[in-house]
């Protein structure tokens, strides 16, 4: 059996070349793994940053915004994903609130209607591993828009955005307490699904799901966080 | 009292109390000194008119609510963080259990975000979208005349709350006929539902649309001019379309405050834009335009139940799979039902266990292992009873959900309680939680 050539050259064709995410099967390591998978390399999916046209109604979001914004529309707008028919703006945090207010009054925007704030926790994004997305509506003009914004998780501040938002005061308070994201200038920051003196932010991907190992027909069922993960 | 949670003084919705339990009166006599005599009263999380565990703190002045602040939290069970370590498929059995008056609204969105992340929309059967079609109206229908039954009994008439109860138990019998189950079903799975309708449910759920029409009008005859059910009612609670939209509010609030917004019809899905009905809209804003518009859904609804009805009897989807035609992600048998109801199909464990290794192995990966979701992020709503109920699913490319963010209209429309009870009668709180219709289940998740 010839050894496949590694020059660069020579590499498959669309095969995206991301960082190592996990090496070897299941995840697991320490076990005398016979099944051949363990030369099996699990790569992260790339950053995706779309060029124009993004398509459909996108292109008219993206011009307006601009010519709101002006010059700082590149200053504000990190990058523009337009993946499965949905478009995403990655908007610097100080320029969060600026945007949503150009986003929600301009008359040919006008996303009135947010429908909150969900975060999420990327650990392997160094720099940037908490993220706070805005799911916006515009029932004028029936279309739909996503506002990611991203912070360090040594300084996890993003700006609040209830006053342009006010539906956002709850959302807002819900993934402080999931995820530790302080929102400046939120009018009272406090928990809301956990108990006021509850140590952590359950939902980041650090902190353990926790539970018991489980006797089942005789067999015992490991907790679901020691489980075997295929991902 | 003072906590590492006490804020400074400047904050805009005035100070922050911390109660951890046993110190109630505690903060009661550290706030008593104020000028003026405020009494306040903490009604739940244990009340019965608070539809489950949700705790209002109310400062009232004589039999006026000056100010009402609303306390979840109470029945967070982690099912976003639960989430993450089952398959995709499991997904659904953890969503169907958020908002439990109607679970087939948290399938569907779960279901439709995992399918658009595999990209596999176009994919679906038809079938299985006119049976999504079905059982959701069904749900709504459910949903709506429980909670115009509670709400009768919250306002002291038992009638509306029998009765209404009696409808829903005919809409549970038929989920148990079809799914197995009376709720969380699980019964939408990403690319189709978990079994084809059973024999004869066509014709039960043709015997409850011959029945439910009366039941409707009994019960507008019941309560649509009944002057003690008005005079709780109308002008009550009033939250006009500024209020609405500031607040994120959806659903029959925002449609009884006369603008015709429903997913259904504006960012159609499932095919519902092949579906004929009516958005219905009220202009009043308050309680009894609600239940005005609940009550006009309920008929739209079995409009809808029976196109969906006639379409799956009907020659063309007659016999169609429900589950899509991709062996990789679809589930690899259906449900059969046995002497101890709905459950494993015996001619498929004949099949994997005794004549195909194959199969088996097929059906082990599948089962244990689950699919492999492409990574990236989308959000698909569908409009619950209560409104927009949207699914933020995030896939790192596992076979595991990265995030699932489950954007529940009763979490948004609870934080319209200080708008609608401040001012107000004490006795109107009341009507005020139940015209919003917050189920526990879904706010705390």
């Amino acid at each position: 059996m010839s050894t496949p050539d590694k020059t660069p050259e020579n590499k498959l064709p669309g095969v995206p070349e991301g960082p190592i995410a996990r090496r070897g099967m299941f995840g697991a390591t320490g076990t005398g793994d016979t099944s051949g998978y363990g030369g099996l390399v699990v790569r992260r999916a790339p950053q995706l940053s779309s060029p124009r046209p993004y398509g459909g109604y996108f292109d008219a979001i993206a011009d307006e915004l601009e010519r709101a914004l002006g010059d700082g529309f590149a200053d504000a707008v990190e990058r523009v994903v337009v993946d499965r028919g949905e478009l995403t703006f990655h908007v610097k945090r100080e320029r969060l609130v600026e945007v949503l207010r150009h986003l929600r009054d301009d008359p040919a925007l006008r996303f009135e209607l947010s429908l909150g704030v969900s975060g999420v926790h990327y650990p392997h994004e160094t720099g940037a591993e908490l993220h706070a997305v805005y799911h916006l509506c515009s029932m004028t003009h029936n279309r739909r828009l996503r506002v990611e914004v991203s912070c360090p998780d040594a300084d996890p501040h993003i700006p609040s955005s209830v006053t342009v938002y006010p539906t956002h005061d709850w959302h807002e308070r819900e993934t402080y307490d999931f995820f530790g994201i302080i929102f400046d200038g939120h009018p009272a920051l406090t928990r809301i699904e956990m108990p006021d003196d509850w140590d952590g932010h359950p939902q980041r991907k650090d902190y353990p799901l926790g539970g018991i190992p489980v006797e089942y027909r005789g067999a015992e069922i490991p907790a679901p966080d020691q489980r075997r993960s295929y991902a | 009292m003072t906590t590492s949670y006490d804020y400074d003084e400047d904050l805009k919705e005035g100070r922050v109390f911390t109660v951890v339990g046993q110190d109630w009166d505690d903060m009661v006599r550290e706030i008593s000194g104020a000028e003026e005599e405020h009494l306040v009263v903490n009604m739940g999380p244990q009340h019965p008119s608070t539809h489950g565990v949700l705790r209002l703190i109310l400062t009232l002045s004589g039999e006026t609510v000056t100010e009402a602040r609303a306390v979840i939290g109470y029945l967070h069970t982690g099912i976003e963080k639960n989430l993450e370590y089952r398959t995709w498929t499991q997904g659904t059995t953890f969503v169907t259990r958020m908002d439990y008056l109607s679970p087939i609204f948290n399938e569907t969105a779960y279901c439709m975000g995992v399918e658009r992340l595999l990209g596999i929309e176009d994919r679906v059967p038809e079938r299985a979208q006119a049976i999504r079609v079905m059982m959701m109206e069904l749900n709504r229908i459910s949903s709506h005349i429980f909670a115009i039954a509670t709400y009768g009994m919250e306002l002291g008439a038992t009638t509306p709350f029998l009765t209404g109860l009696r409808e829903r138990e005919m809409i549970l019998d038929i989920f148990e006929y079809i799914t197995g189950l009376r709720m969380n079903m699980a019964y939408v799975r990403p690319g189709g539902v978990s079994v084809d309708l059973p024999a004869g449910a066509v014709d039960k759920v043709g015997e409850f649309l011959k029945v439910m029409p009366k039941r409707i009008k009994e019960l507008r005859k019941l309560l649509d001019e009944n002057p003690a059910y008005t005079r709780r009612t109308k002008d009550v609670a009033y939250l006009d379309l500024t209020g609405c939209m500031a607040l994120g509010v959806t659903g029959p609030v925002l449609r009884a405050a006369g603008l015709p917004w429903d997913l259904r019809k504006t960012q159609p899905y499932c095919g519902y834009e092949t579906y004929e009905f009516d958005v219905v809209t009220e202009k009043t804003c308050d309680v009894y335009g609600r239940y005005q518009v609940r009550v006009g859904e309920m008929e739209q609804s079995l409009k809808i139940v029976q196109q969906a009805l006639d379409r799956l009897a009907g020659p063309e989807l007659k016999g169609q799979p429900v589950m899509i035609d991709d062996k990789k992600i679809g589930w690899p048998s259906q449900l059969a039902l046995g002497p101890d109801g709905l459950g494993n199909s015996p001619d498929h464990i004949a099949h994997i266990m005794g004549s195909s290794m194959e199969a088996l192995i097929h059906h082990f990966k599948l089962v244990t292992e689950g699919f492999r979701v492409p990574a990236g992020q989308v959000y698909a709503a569908v409009e619950s009873p209560r409104g927009e109920l949207g699914a933020h699913v995030v896939s790192d490319g596992g076979t595991r959900p990265y995030r699932v963010h489950f954007r529940d209209p009763s979490f948004t429309n609870l934080q319209a309680i200080p708008a609608t009870c401040e001012g107000g009668m004490v006795a109107d709180v009341i009507s005020a939680v139940a015209s919003l219709d917050p189920v526990m289940g879904g706010v705390d998740r």
